[in-house]
């Protein structure tokens, strides 16, 4: 009995140990942070963690996007719970390279990356931005305005007031209208457009090909699973956003005119720990 | 007359399709070397930022008056053997690349020594100049390891098109030589960092 209890929990403690270097081989060759791929949706706040409440988030983010649409410039706000290692600075430095955050001609993206438990933040900035928001500005607009904030418990009101500091810091520089890449513009309208027009073109194709009846019943079948998927992955998308708490897809504003523009981020800027 | 036409049309083909693929290969590598050597040079400037920096950091450092000389002279003296290597970048070898690495690395660590001495001087760290340039430190350290990466992948991207087979063959027929990338430096995963965070570490 007692024999068989000691292998069980042999058993269980291997498996336990496996699962202890399953993850600290993980982290080990992933190396810190994975960057997020590039999001369809691009708006001005991801909030990974759900740090802030549904309506602080959707405040905030109409404050960027107003602010994108009349300056060009683009700043995006991630919250993620931990860097996993990496130095702040660097990873949001690639990672604003990666979403091409501002102008492609005028690099004017900035970068704000939080992350919660490692209780650090980092400004960055886009190559054109930096003579304006330099690093020294970055830093202060963090420690002198930023953080007292986030001490004294208010990350929105941290964040908010971070956002205005730069509003500030690059006032006038540049100007920019909304680009309307199409009236209305909807990532899930134009993905069912593209849907129903691959479902049309696999109908059409089959009802030319085909002969048999047969056939033509098995090309109606895989439009209709393709069909199947686009719905069932939307609908997947949908539920995904809902458990961040207000989600990407759930706001109305539509995000940035254009999306991410493709601006580059060398490095400049600057971080700090609460 | 049927009879030759036949194999030197082959012939005419496969030379033309042979000369296409060359000169394809070729003119993809000089981009992707180009693009190399533009990101080394992103990396070199990253240094110099850092160096001119430096000089305004000792400034600035003198200034506070009984500040230690023998740190000070330090930092000085790995800050001009650090300008006075440089590299063309069209000439990366892998020896001169050790060579820049390694001056580089000296100032680093004469730098981070400087910061840390800079800890027992409270005048010094309540100065604005001081705080606005550990500040741009910062960012400029940031800036050269964003700089080594990107110019590390430029050199991947290159290096995969020159060494793969068959473009391999072509490569060393036209002298695309194999790049070094830009390695970690030896022994840097115990070396102290250059670390702004004094009130965090003391």
């Amino acid at each position: 009995m007692q024999n068989k209890i000691s292998l069980k929990s042999l058993f269980f403690s291997n498996k336990f140990l496996f699962f202890i270097a399953f993850i600290l081989s993980n982290t080990l060759f992933s190396q810190g942070y994975k960057i997020p791929v590039k999001p369809n949706f691009q708006t001005s706040i991801y909030d990974y963690v759900g740090l802030l409440a549904s309506s602080e988030k959707s405040t905030l983010e109409q404050k960027l996007i107003r602010y994108s649409d009349t300056t060009s410039t683009q700043i995006v706000i991630a919250i993620i719970s931990s860097t996993e290692g990496e130095n702040i600075n660097y990873l949001a430095a690639n990672w604003g390279e990666k979403w091409g955050i501002g102008d492609a001609d005028k690099d004017n993206g900035v970068l704000i990356l939080l992350a919660r438990d490692d209780r650090k933040i980092a400004i960055q900035v886009g190559k054109g931005v930096e003579f304006l928001l330099t690093d020294f500005l970055s830093k202060r607009i963090i420690e002198r305005v930023i953080i007292p904030e986030f001490k004294r418990g208010s990350y929105y009101k941290g964040l908010d007031l971070g956002a205005s500091y730069i509003f500030r810091t690059l006032q006038g520089e540049f100007k920019g209208t909304r680009i309307e890449t199409k009236e209305g513009f909807n990532t899930g309208k134009l993905f069912f457009i593209i849907a129903f027009i691959i479902i049309f073109i696999l109908i059409f194709k089959g009802n030319k090909n085909d002969d048999g009846p047969n056939r033509r019943f098995r090309k109606r079948t895989l439009a209709a699973n393709i069909l199947e998927a686009i719905i069932l992955s939307n609908a997947g998308r949908g539920s995904r956003g809902g458990s961040f708490g207000g989600g990407f897809g759930g706001s109305s504003s539509g995000g940035f005119g254009g999306g991410f523009g493709g601006g580059s981020f060398g490095g400049g800027g600057a971080s700090g720990g609460w | 007359m049927k009879k030759w036409l036949v194999p030197v049309i082959v012939i005419a083909v496969i030379v033309f399709a042979i000369y296409n693929w060359a000169v394809g290969f070729n003119n993809t590598a000089v981009t992707y070397q180009a693009d190399a050597k533009t990101s080394w040079s992103n990396v070199e400037s990253s240094y110099q930022r850092r160096n001119d920096l430096i000089g305004n950091l000792v400034k600035t450092v003198q200034g506070a008056a009984e500040f230690e000389k023998s740190t000070l002279t330090d930092v000085i003296n790995a800050r001009a053997k650090a300008t006075s290597v440089n590299i063309d970048a069209g000439n990366l070898t892998p020896e001169k690349m050790a060579q820049f690495q390694q001056a580089q690395t000296g100032l680093s660590g004469a730098l981070s020594k400087l910061l840390v001495s800079v800890e027992r001087y409270p005048e010094l760290k309540a100065n604005k100049n001081f705080l606005e340039l550990q500040s741009q430190l910062e960012g400029t350290e940031n800036r050269i390891n964003v700089a080594r990466d990107r110019f590390n992948e430029k050199v991947n991207i290159y290096d995969i098109h020159t060494t793969k087979f068959p473009g391999k063959l072509l490569a060393s027929l036209f002298g695309f030589e194999e790049m070094s990338r830009y390695k970690a430096n030896p022994g840097s995963e115990n070396a102290p960092d250059v670390n702004f965070d004094f009130n965090k570490k003391q």
